[in-house]
Formats: C-alpha cells, structure tokens, sequence
C-alpha cells in the first residue's frame, strides 16, 4: 500500500511493542525467577530470603541431591518417558485405524458408530464409575493404569476423521481397482499422506501424558510407579522429602540445598524438555487447533 | 481429557451422513461382508469405548445404591437400593447451594477476564509490523499454554508467597500492604482467574488470528482510501467481521461454565479457601476417592454430568442456529 502511516499510527506501533514487551516478560519471569532461585545456595539464600531475580552465587548443590544415584526424581522420569513413548504409541495405534474406518462413506452403520463415540464427548459416568472400573479391571497401580484408561480420546478422535475425509476418495478407488487389497490401500496409499495428522495427534497426546497428573494422583499408589508430575507435586508440598531420601547424601555437602532451591530445581527439570521442544511442536498445535475448530 | 476440565476444541456434531447401500437385507449384508476390513479396524476403538466409557455410565447405578465402605470393592457390588435419597441428601445439604454457585462464579469470572482480552491481544498481535517480532511475540504467548497445572501452582505458590513473592514485593514496593493471596478468601478466586488467563490467554489468541487473517483486506484499503483512521477500521470492518466467530466461541464457553477447572483448583486450594473455591468437582473428588462415599459421590457427580449435558446441547443447537440464521 503507497498509503504513508500517520503520526498517531506511529506512537500506536510504539506503544504496542512496548506492550507486547512486558506482556511476554509477564509469560517468562516466573520461569526466570524459578531458574535463578535453583542455583541459590545456602549461605545466599540464608542472606537474601528464598526468591531472587539474579543470583549471585550459582550452586548446583539443588541439582546433586535431586539427581543422586536411585532418587525418586529419577525413576519417576522412566515413568513419565514409559507414558509418554508406550502411551503415545498405543494412542495412535487405537485411534488412527478407528478415525480413518469412520471416514469410510460406504461403510454401512458408520453415522450410528459415530453417534456412539460422539456421546461419550457429551456424556459421561464420571470420576467415580471411571475409578472403579479402573480397580476392577486390575489395572489400579500399574503403569497400564497411566496409558489405557485413556487410550482414545473421542474428540481428537474426530479431528482426524475430517481429516482422512480430505484424502480424495479417487486415490483409494485407482488403487482398488489395479487389485491393492484394503489393507494395503491403507499402509501404502493413505499411511504416506497421513503424516501431518498423525505427528499433529500424536504430540496431543504425548503432550498430555508429559502433563498429566491427576490420574496418576488417583491409579497410583506405589512411589516406584509414580511419573514426575506427581513427584515433583510432593516435593513442592515438602522439599525435604528429597533430602530424607538420600540422608548419606547430607553428609558430603557442607549444607543442604534450601528447600526454594529443590523446589526450582524440580520445577526446572519438570519443565525444560517442554520448554525445548514446544517451539519447534507449536505449529502442530496450532494446525490441531484449527482443524478441530471447523465444522466437523 | 477425563473430562473434568475445558477443551481446546468446540463440539459440533458429526453431519448428517450419506446412506449408502442398505436397501435390502441382503445387500445390507453383502456390504457389511465387503467392508469387514473396516470394522476390524474399529473393533479395538470400539472395545476401549465400551469399557471406559460406557461401562463407567452403568456404574452410575451406584449413585441409587447403599454401599458399606469398610468392606471395600466387594461392598459396591451388593449395595442394597435407595432410590434418590442420595439426591435429597446433596439437594438438602449446605455444600449444594455452595459448590454450584462456586463452580458458576469462578467460571463466570474466568470468562469475563479471558475473553475480552483474548480478543483485544488478537487485536493487538494482528497490528504488529514486524512478522519476526510478532511470531517471537506469539511463540512466547503460548508457552504457558504447553506447562502443566502442577508447575504453574508451583510458580504461583513462589509468585504469590506472603514472606518472599514477586507480586507482594511489588506490592510493597508500591507503598501497599503484603496480602496472602492463596489463603485469604477474600483475594483467592483472583488468584484463580489470573492464572487461567496467564495460561490460555496467548493460546486463545489462534482461533481469533485465523479469523483476522481471512478478513478480505480490500477492505481496509477502500476504508483508508476513504480516510478511516484505525479505531474506525477496527471497529467498522474488524470487529463485524469476525463477530460470528466471536460469538460462536462465546456461545461454546458458556456451555462449558460447568467445568470451573478443576485440576487447577485442586492444585491451588486449601481448607481455609474451600468456601470461596469449592466446585462441584473438587468436592466429588474429596467426599468420593479420600470420605470413600463412593455412592454420595456419584449421585452428585451424576448431577453435574446431566447439567452439563444439558448445557452442551443448548451450545451446540444455539450455535448451529446462529450459523444458519446469521448474526442480524
């Protein structure tokens, strides 16, 4: 546009990245806080009380005691990274093959089943049948009790049926008719351009198994099986929890990590693999977003 | 994904679909003969549906049940039936009038603080000249989004501490009082809305952008042509047109007001806040899985699941309506 930006259009652009300035250090300074009160060390933070913006002396000690040999921080990441790789792996694996037969316009009875799975999003029995039937099943404080309770989520579920809708029906058809069998239709022609939806699921649902909480809070009873959200909860609640650990540990330092600093360092190691990788996935999400915000 | 909390996306029922092939039994069958593929394919979907899913609505049957909670699981199988007297009990009960007004007020709040601005920050993000900027600005915007309830109650319980938060140092600095944000009920439901916005605020912004972007921008430049300044176009070409959208999200958050959000104030709360911040779920939560009133407490989730029922439907059949009808 040859149109010149007026005066008062200026000072706006001005003010809005000003704006947009302290609005993303209002996302980040918290994070900026937990990761400097992670490195404090005793004697700082005995001098300048538990939260600082800048530290000036940087410990590690935090870090040692919640990564010593066998602590529970450590095993709870093998839970977490159990989940999310199995957990992922079986969530696509039930919802993928049930999305694109639910595409399938020929397939007699196809709109009743989807009414079947489309009432579960509206209806439920709610967190107390759901338990119970956790318990029955005998799944209630194994690790399984983390990934199938929650295999197909029904709505995501349906974002990727609009999506296999889109795959021309004429590429099935050529294929078909120069003799492919259904399967191989599927592994050879609809696989290859399902890509984009799977990885755009697939990081729904791996997100969710990273973060999830409470059902781990309520299936899981035994510390050995519990992932890093649930850990990390316990130790925000009682930082000393990690030092009654490991109490040998105790002995080799010459103090032991204030509790803000066990804290923020959990806080870090809970947060920096989402933190890493989110720039790259949010695109994914965002398409996610969209595609479940169209008619479906 | 319990369902316990909000979703990212908006429910919309499946289309009408095509009929196709099922006039006669015999074809009927012949059809289903052909396609057996497909429906291997469902099978497994199929089975995990039924039993976590559409087991758990049978379970609901507990809800009318008398169950002895010394004698464990086995007691949820001979409970003895009681008809609605768990209702009556709940409907009777101090906690009833409590909860659901909770429930409605913080989700009520949290609507009222989020939406407007979530609007206004899409507005203001789609000004940005700068493309680099503005996509840093975004990514930013939505890292709370990708964090999960657990450490964003770890960062307020360090943001929000009376003895060494950021917030009251601030506020100090500023000449006010230090203010015990999580255990006074006077200012714990702010401590509710304000985190929910800082989460789902710059991630609420994308449905909002979509729509900005597909604004036909021939239209602003006849507006600027004929010499509208940026208030005007804002308000005149912006604003209507993507106040379907606007109202269509308006519409589905307000069928979801049941869900106050429940893992975050279970996260958050504590005893001295519970009468300002006990919802529905909270309290499922408490009197069923740590009282063990299973029966109690299904009875009153059962309450909620039919409300919110009820509420979702009426979004979905507003929502179509207003997308046959138009705005005006």
């Amino acid at each position: 546009m040859a149109v010149s930006i007026s005066r008062g259009e200026r000072v706006f652009n001005g003010c809005n990245v000003v704006f947009m300035i302290l609005l993303s250090a209002w996302f980040i300074v918290p994070f900026v806080v937990v990761a400097s009160t992670s490195v404090v060390g005793a004697a700082e933070a005995a001098r300048r009380g538990g939260l600082v913006l800048i530290p000036q002396t940087f410990d590690l000690g935090a870090y040692h005691a919640i990564f010593a040999k066998g602590s529970a921080i450590i095993r709870s990441y093998g839970v977490t990274l159990f989940r999310v790789v199995v957990g992922t792996a079986l969530n696509l694996l039930f919802t993928a093959p049930f999305a694109y037969a639910l595409s399938k316009r020929s397939v007699p009875g196809r709109t009743p089943i989807t009414m079947f799975v489309f009432f579960t999003i509206l209806f439920h029995g709610g967190l107390i049948p759901t338990y119970l039937v956790v318990r029955y099943t005998g799944l209630y404080n194994t690790l399984w009790a983390l990934v199938i309770p929650q295999l197909v989520n029904p709505f995501w579920m349906l974002i990727m049926r609009n999506f296999f809708f889109t795959i021309p029906e004429s590429l099935e058809e050529s294929a078909l008719i120069d003799g492919a069998t259904p399967p191989v239709v599927l592994w050879k022609v609809v696989l290859p351009l399902s890509m984009p939806v799977l990885t755009t699921i697939g990081l729904f649902y791996a997100v969710w198994h990273w973060n999830s909480w409470f059902d781990a809070a309520i299936y899981i009873a035994d510390i050995r099986r519990m992932p890093v959200q649930i850990i990390l909860r316990r130790i925000l609640i009682n930082a000393t929890e990690v030092l009654n650990d490991n109490p040998e540990m105790l002995y080799e330092m010459d103090a032991p990590p204030p509790p803000d600093a066990i804290k923020g360092a959990v806080i870090m190691v809970a947060t920096v693999p989402i933190l890493f990788v989110y720039p790259f996935i949010q695109k994914y999400f965002v398409k996610g977003v969209l595609l479940g915000s169209v008619k479906g | 994904m319990t369902g316990v909390s909000g979703s990212d996306h908006t429910v919309i029922a499946p289309e009408a679909e095509l009929r196709t092939a099922t006039r006669s039994p015999g074809m009927l069958a012949r059809s289903i003969r052909k396609h057996h593929f497909y429906y291997w394919l469902m099978l497994p979907g199929l089975l995990y549906l039924l039993i976590f899913k559409y087991l758990p609505m049978l379970g609901i049957s507990i809800a009318f049940l008398e169950i002895n909670p010394f004698i464990g699981l086995k007691g949820v199988l001979g409970g003895e039936w009681i008809g609605f007297k768990n209702f009556q009990k709940f409907f009777g009960s101090y906690f009833f009038g409590n909860i659901v007004a909770n429930t409605f007020i913080i989700s009520g709040l949290k609507l009222l603080f989020s939406f407007p601005t979530t609007i206004v920050l899409a507005l203001l993000i789609n000004e940005l000249v700068n493309v680099l900027f503005k996509r840093v600005v975004q990514t930013i915007s939505y890292l709370p989004h990708f964090i999960s309830w657990v450490v964003v109650a770890g960062l307020a319980f360090k943001m929000f501490s009376t003895s060494d938060g950021l917030v009251n140092q601030l506020i100090e600095w500023l000449g006010g009082e230090r203010l015990s944000f999580l255990g006074d009920p006077r200012y714990f439901r702010s401590v509710l809305v304000a985190t929910h916005v800082w989460k789902e605020i710059g991630w609420g912004t994308i449905i909002i952008l979509a729509a900005l972007a597909g604004v036909n921008p021939e239209l602003y430049e006849s507006a600027i042509i004929d010499g509208a300044n940026k208030l005007q176009q804002i308000f005149r070409i912006t604003l209507p047109s993507i106040a379907m959208v606007i109202s269509i999200l308006l519409i589905f958050n307000i069928g979801n007001l049941i869900n106050a959000g429940f893992e975050q104030i279970l996260l958050l709360y504590s005893p001295v806040v519970y009468d300002v911040s006990d919802i529905i779920d909270t309290y499922v939560y408490r009197e069923g899985l740590q009282q063990l009133n299973f029966s109690y407490a299904a009875a009153v989730d059962v309450f909620k699941s039919i409300i919110a029922l009820l509420m979702v439907v009426g979004a979905n059949f507003t929502a179509k309506k207003l997308e046959q009808e138009g705005l005006w």
